[in-house]
C-alpha cells in the first residue's frame, strides 16, 4: 500500500516508498535521518518543522509525503554553502538569537524566505512574518535582531 | 579585556543553526519499538476493567502492558516526591494507573509497535472500561465541604497546611495599624511548553544488565537516583543517563514523570531499545504546569507610609498527585519571599496545598517566586494606594536600605546583598517615570482622553542557587544542593571540565569556558566542558532555579583553585623556590619579584605528568573535582516597568514598553544574561497577557493546544529597554548571583501593576490574570471614569 515518491532534498534526489499517511517532516526525519528539521507540535502552530519546499517556506507537518512528489526541498541541513554559513545563520549566530536551539532551524527557514520577500523588512515586518514560528527561549528580541541584520547584510543571497 | 565579563558568542550555536544539535528523539537504535501511551480521558474515574486483546493482536504491535504487568515483573514501579513537608500526604503515585484515574492524561496501558503509527493506531483498539466520577479541578474549590475526594488519606483534598512567619505579631499590626488594603487574587496555572516535548530512549543490555537512556532532561543524575530507589530499582551504577541537547526545560524536564521509566522498564521487559516521544497534547496533559494559586493578602501601613505588616493565605493547587520538587514550589521557593525588597516588621504565610483532577503543579521558570513577587508587588501597589502614595514613592520608603546588609527577613532568608534605590532610580530614568506620570494625567484630565495609560513597576527579589545543603535539607529535601566540577588537565595542558550542571539552552559551554580561560590563561579552544551523562560526569545535581552560574559555576572555580595550588607547588619545586613566593598569571607561574624566574603552564602540566622530577609526596597527574556547597542563597533583583495602552472600547492592551533593571551581580556573558532576560520576560508576558491552563469542572484542559493557549509570538511583544546595576554576590568566588529566571519572576507584576493602574481612574482595584480583551473589557461595561 506504499506509494513512491521522488524528490530533491538539499540537491539530492531520492526515491522512496512511503505510506500515504507519512507526514513531510517524518519522511524527513525518519526515513532521510534529516534531523535538524524539529518537530514541536505536529499541528502547524509552532514552525519548529518549517522547511523551503519549491520556494516556499512550509510548515513540514502539514504537508504529507507523498504531497512532495517531484518537489525540490531545502532543510536547515543544506542552507549553508560548501560549510560556509548562510547569512541568516551567521546573524543567528552572531545576535545570539538561539538558546535552546530547538525552533531555531524553523525560524532560520522561515526568516531567510521572510527576508528574501522583503529585503527591507522593518521590525514590524519582521515581528509579523515570524508569527508562525514558536520561541519559548529567546524572548524573540534576538531573533528579530538576527533577521534584521542579515537583511541589511543581504540575507536572501 | 577580560575573557570574563565579555560577550563572547556561544560555541555551542555552530551545530545548532546547521541541523547538526542531537535532540532525543533525534536517536534512534536497531530494532528499536515505538511506545505509545494509552491515557485517560477523564479527569477523575474508576479503572474497572482492561481489555487488550484486540490492541495486542494488532498489525505491528509487540506487545501491550498494563500495571498489572510492571507489578508482576517484580519493578517497584513508584514515582516518588523529593521534598518533604511536616505532615505531607504522600499518596502512591505508580508508573502506570491501578485502579483509579485522577487527571487527563493519567498513562493506563502502553503499547510497543514498529512504528508509532502502528502503535498509535493500536492504542485506539485498547478498551478500558471507566466509571467516570465527580472532579475538582480548583484549589480552593477542592477544600470545599463535600467536595469529591481524590485519596482517602487526604481528607479535604489537603496535601499540606503550612505556615511561615508571626502570625500573632502580624495580626498586632494590623490592629494597630493606620491603615490597610486586601485583595483577593488569582494566580493563573500556565502550561511550561518548552517546544521540544518530552521524550525518551531507553536500550536494555542484556548481557551487562545496564539500561542506557538517553532523556530530556535537566538533571540526569537526579533522574538517575529516583529511578533506582523508587520506580525502576536498577543499581546505579546499572543506569546511564544521557540528556542531550535538550530543547528549553523551564523546571518541566526536571521531575521524574512516568513516561521515561515506563519506556526504561519496557526495553528491559522485551530486550529491544524503546523510544516514546510526547505529542504536543501529551506533552501539554503531563508536564507538570505552573502556579495556579488563588490567594487573599493583606497589607498594613502606619501614618508615614511604613508598612507594618504583611499577611497571605493561598490555595495552591498540587495536581493529581505530588510531582517531584511540588511541595516545595508553594512553601519554601514562596513564603520565604514575602519580605521582598522591603523592611517589614510582621510577616505571616499561610499555604494550603491540595490535591485536583489536574496535571501536577511543580517548579516553573521561577518556581514560587513569581506567585510572590506577583502578591508582594500587588499588595505594594495596593498599599501605596491606601497611602495615598505614589507606587515608587511608597516603594522607596519601604526598601531595606543599602546599608542594612546582611538584612535578616521575618520570612526565614537572610539577604547578603543589594541596593534597591539604585535599581529603582535607574529604572525610573530610564522610562521617563515623571514624563510618564505627566502624560498620565493629561490624557485622565482630558475628557477625550483615548486609551487609558498604565505604568506598572515590580521591584523583584528572587533567591536562587538553593542552598546550603544542611539548610534545604532541614527543611525537607530529599537531596543535597550541592553542584559538582572535575577539571581534567591533559599533559599537552588543554582542559577538560566535567559539569554537573546540565544546560538546555544555557549557554555553558561559552560561560563555563570563560571562566576556566580567565583562570588559567590558557585559550578558549583548548577548553572543553562535558556534561549531561551520567557516565562520564560524577555526580551532579542539574540545571534550575538560576543555579548554574552561581553554583556550578564556583564547582569549577573551586576545582581550578585546586589545580593552580598543585601547579605552584611543581613550580616551586622546579624553580627551587618557596610554594609561598609562586603566583600565577596570564597561565605563567611565577616567583614574586623575579622577574624571569617563571614555568609556563605547559611545561608545569607536563611535569605533572612525567613525574620524573615532582616534589615529594605529591602524586603524579593534574586534575581535581570539587563539590562545591554555597554558604546561602544567591539574591538577584531588580525593578521593572511595563507602560501599556488600554483600549477603553475593545479591553484591548498593548505593551508600549518595557524597561527592566536587573542585577544579577557580575556577569560572565553579558549577551548570555540579556538574552536570559528577553526570554524571562516574555515568559511572565506570556502569564500575564494571554496564557492560562484552563480545566473544565470535570477536569477537561481545555486549552491544551496552540489553538486555544496563546503562546506569545513575535508580534505580540516588544524591544525591552534593559539596563543593570552590579552589586556582586559577596560569598561565591564569581560573585555571580543568576538570571535565568529574573525576568519571569518581574513581569506579571509589572504588567498586572501598569493594566490595574490605567483602570484606576474606573474604580477598579484589581483584575487577574491573564488581562484578556475580553475580560477587560467586561470589566470596564458599566462604569464610568
Ligand atoms: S511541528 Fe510543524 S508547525 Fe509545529
Ligand atoms: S531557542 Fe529554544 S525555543 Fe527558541
Amino acid at each position: 500500500m506504499g506509494i513512491t515518491i521522488s524528490v530533491e532534498v538539499n540537491g539530492t534526489t531520492y526515491e522512496r516508498e512511503v505510506e500515504p499517511r507519512t507526514l513531510l517532516v517524518h519522511f524527513l526525519r525518519e526515513e532521510l535521518r534529516l534531523t535538524g528539521t524539529n518537530v514541536g507540535c505536529e499541528t502547524s502552530l509552532c514552525g519548529a518543522c518549517t522547511v523551503h519546499l519549491d520556494g516556499l517556506a512550509v510548515k513540514s507537518c502539514t504537508q504529507l509525503a507523498v504531497q512532495a512528489d517531484g518537489a525540490k526541498i531545502t532543510t536547515i541541513e543544506g542552507l549553508a554553502d560548501n560549510g560556509s554559513l548562510h547569512p541568516m545563520q551567521q546573524a543567528f549566530w552572531d545576535e545570539h538569537g538561539l538558546q535552546c536551539g530547538y525552533c531555531t532551524p524553523g525560524m532560520i527557514m522561515a526568516a531567510t524566505k521572510l527576508v528574501e520577500d522583503n529585503p527591507d523588512a522593518s521590525e514590524d515586518d519582521i515581528r509579523h512574518g515570524l508569527k508562525g514560528n514558536l520561541c519559548r527561549c529567546t524572548g524573540y528580541q534576538n531573533i528579530v535582531k538576527a533577521v534584521a541584520s542579515a537583511a541589511k547584510a543581504g540575507g536572501a543571497r | 579585556m577580560s575573557v570574563l565579563g565579555s560577550s563572547i558568542k556561544r560555541r555551542e550555536d555552530p551545530a545548532l543553526i546547521t541541523g547538526k544539535g542531537k535532540y532525543t528523539d533525534d536517536f534512534s537504535a536497531p530494532g528499536m519499538l515505538h511506545a505509545v501511551m494509552v491515557r485517560s480521558p477523564f479527569g477523575h474515574a474508576r479503572v474497572k476493567a482492561i481489555d487488550i486483546a484486540a490492541a495486542a493482536g494488532a498489525p505491528g504491535v509487540a506487545a501491550v502492558y498494563t500495571a498489572a504487568n510492571i507489578t508482576a515483573s517484580g519493578t517497584p514501579g513508584v514515582i516518588p516526591t523529593a521534598w518533604l513537608l511536616p505532615n505531607l500526604k504522600t499518596p502512591a503515585h505508580t508508573l502506570l494507573a491501578t485502579d483509579r484515574v485522577r487527571y487527563v492524561g493519567h498513562p493506563v496501558a502502553v503499547l510497543l509497535a514498529e512504528s508509532r503509527a502502528a502503535a498509535t493506531d493500536a492504542a485506539a483498539l485498547v478498551k478500558v472500561d471507566y466509571e467516570p466520577l465527580p472532579a475538582v479541578v480548583d484549589p480552593k474549590a477542592a477544600v470545599a465541604e463535600g467536595a469529591p475526594l481524590l485519596y482517602d488519606e487526604a481528607p479535604g483534598n489537603i496535601a499540606f497546611d503550612w505556615e511561615l512567619g508571626d502570625k500573632a505579631a502580624t495580626d498586632a499590626a494590623f490592629s494597630g495599624a493606620a491603615k490597610t488594603a486586601t485583595l483577593t487574587f488569582r494566580n493563573n496555572r500556565t502550561l511550561p511548553h518548552a517546544i521540544e516535548p518530552r521524550a525518551a530512549l531507553a536500550a536494555w543490555d542484556s548481557e551487562n544488565g545496564k539500561l542506557t537512556l538517553t532523556m530530556t532532561s535537566q538533571n540526569p543524575h537526579v533522574h538517575r537516583l529516583l529511578m533506582t530507589i523508587a520506580s525502576l530499582g536498577l543499581p546505579e551504577h546499572k543506569i546511564r543517563v544521557i540528556a542531550p541537547e535538550v530543547g528549553g526545560g523551564f523546571g518541566s524536564k526536571i521531575h521524574h514523570y512516568a513516561d521515561e521509566a515506563i519506556a526504561a522498564w519496557c526495553s528491559i521487559q522485551i530486550k529491544r531499545p524503546v523510544k516514546w516521544t510526547a505529542t504536543r497534547t501529551e506533552s501539554n496533559l503531563t508536564d507538570a504546569h505552573g502556579r495556579d494559586h488563588w490567594s487573599t493578602a493583606g497589607i498594613a501601613i502606619d501614618g508615614d507610609g511604613k508598612i507594618v505588616g504583611l499577611r497571605i493565605e493561598t490555595h495552591a493547587a498540587m495536581g493529581a498527585y505530588l510531582s517531584t520538587f511540588a511541595p516545595a514550589v508553594p512553601t519554601y521557593l514562596y513564603g520565604t519571599l514575602f519580605s521582598g525588597q522591603y523592611d517589614i516588621p510582621a510577616i505571616h504565610v499561610h499555604v494550603i496545598g491540595t490535591f485536583t483532577n489536574t496535571a501536577p503543579v511543580d517548579a516553573l521558570r521561577g518556581a514560587g517566586r513569581p506567585e510572590a513577587t506577583f502578591a508582594v508587588e500587588r499588595m505594594m501597589d495596593a498599599g501605596a494606594a491606601a497611602a495615598g502614595l505614589d507606587p515608587a514613592e511608597f516603594r522607596r520608603r519601604n526598601f531595606i536600605q543599602p546599608d542594612a546588609f546582611p538584612y535578616q527577613t521575618q520570612v526565614a532568608l537572610a539577604y547578603d546583598s543589594g541596593n534597591y534605590p539604585q535599581a529603582l532610580d535607574k529604572a525610573l530614568k530610564l522610562a521617563d517615570y515623571d514624563g510618564l506620570r505627566a502624560r498620565q494625567a493629561e490624557r485622565r484630565a482630558d475628557p477625550k482622553g483615548g486609551k487609558l495609560l498604565g505604568i506598572g513597576l515590580s521591584s523583584y527579589i528572587e533567591a536562587c542557587g538553593i542552598a546550603p545543603s544542611a539548610v534545604v535539607g532541614s527543611l525537607g529535601a530529599q537531596a543535597g544542593l550541592w553542584e559538582s566540577a572535575k577539571v581534567r588537565v591533559h599533559p599537552s595542558g588543554s582542559v577538560t571540565v566535567y559539569s554537573g550542571s546540565c544546560a538546555h539552552g544555557q549557554g555553558h559551554e561559552t560561560t563555563f569556558s570563560q571562566i576556566v580561560s580567565d583562570r588559567l590563561g590558557i585559550d578558549m579552544d583548548q577548553i572543553d566542558i562535558v556534561q549531561g551523562d551520567t557516565e562520564e560526569v560524577q555526580f551532579g545535581m542539574g540545571t534550575y532555579g538560576s543555579r548554574s552560574a552561581a553554583v556550578g559555576g564556583s564547582a569549577i572555580v573551586k576545582s581550578l583553585d585546586k589545580i593552580i595550588a598543585k601547579g605552584k607547588k611543581i613550580a616551586a619545586h622546579l624553580l627551587e623556590a618557596s610554594v609561598d613566593d609562586i603566583e600565577f598569571e596570564n597561565g605563567e607561574f611565577k616567583v614574586k619579584g623575579s622577574p624571569g624566574q617563571a614555568k609556563a603552564w605547559g611545561e608545569v602540566v607536563l611535569n605533572a605528568y612525567l613525574a620524573h622530577n615532582l616534589p615529594e609526596d605529591l602524586e603524579p597527574g593534574l586534575e581535581e573535582t570539587s563539590f562545591y556547597d554555597p554558604a546561602n542563597f544567591t539574591y538577584p533583583f531588580g525593578t521593572h516597568v511595563a507602560i501599556v495602552e488600554i483600549d477603553p472600547e475593545t479591553g484591548e492592551i498593548e505593551i508600549l514598553r518595557y524597561v527592566a533593571v536587573d542585577d544579577c551581580g557580575n556577569q560572565i556573558n553579558p549577551m548570555i544574561v540579556e538574552g536570559q532576560i528577553h526570554g524571562g520576560i516574555a515568559h511572565g508576558l506570556g502569564q500575564a497577557l494571554w496564557e492560562e491552563a484552563r480545566y473544565d469542572e470535570s477536569g477537561q484542559l481545555t486549552s491544551g493546544t496552540l489553538l486555544d493557549y496563546a503562546l506569545p509570538r513575535a508580534h505580540h511583544l516588544v524591544t525591552y529597554e534593559l539596563e543593570h546595576t552590579v552589586t556582586p554576590c559577596p560569598h561565591n568566588p564569581l560573585g555571580v548571583k543568576g538570571i535565568g529566571e529574573a525576568g519571569a519572576i518581574a513581569s506579571p507584576a509589572a504588567v498586572a501593576n501598569a493594566v490595574c493602574d490605567a483602570l484606576k481612574p474606573f474604580g477598579v482595584d484589581h483584575v487577574d490574570m491573564p488581562f484578556t480583551p475580553e475580560k477587560i473589557w467586561r470589566t470596564l461595561q458599566g462604569r464610568g471614569s
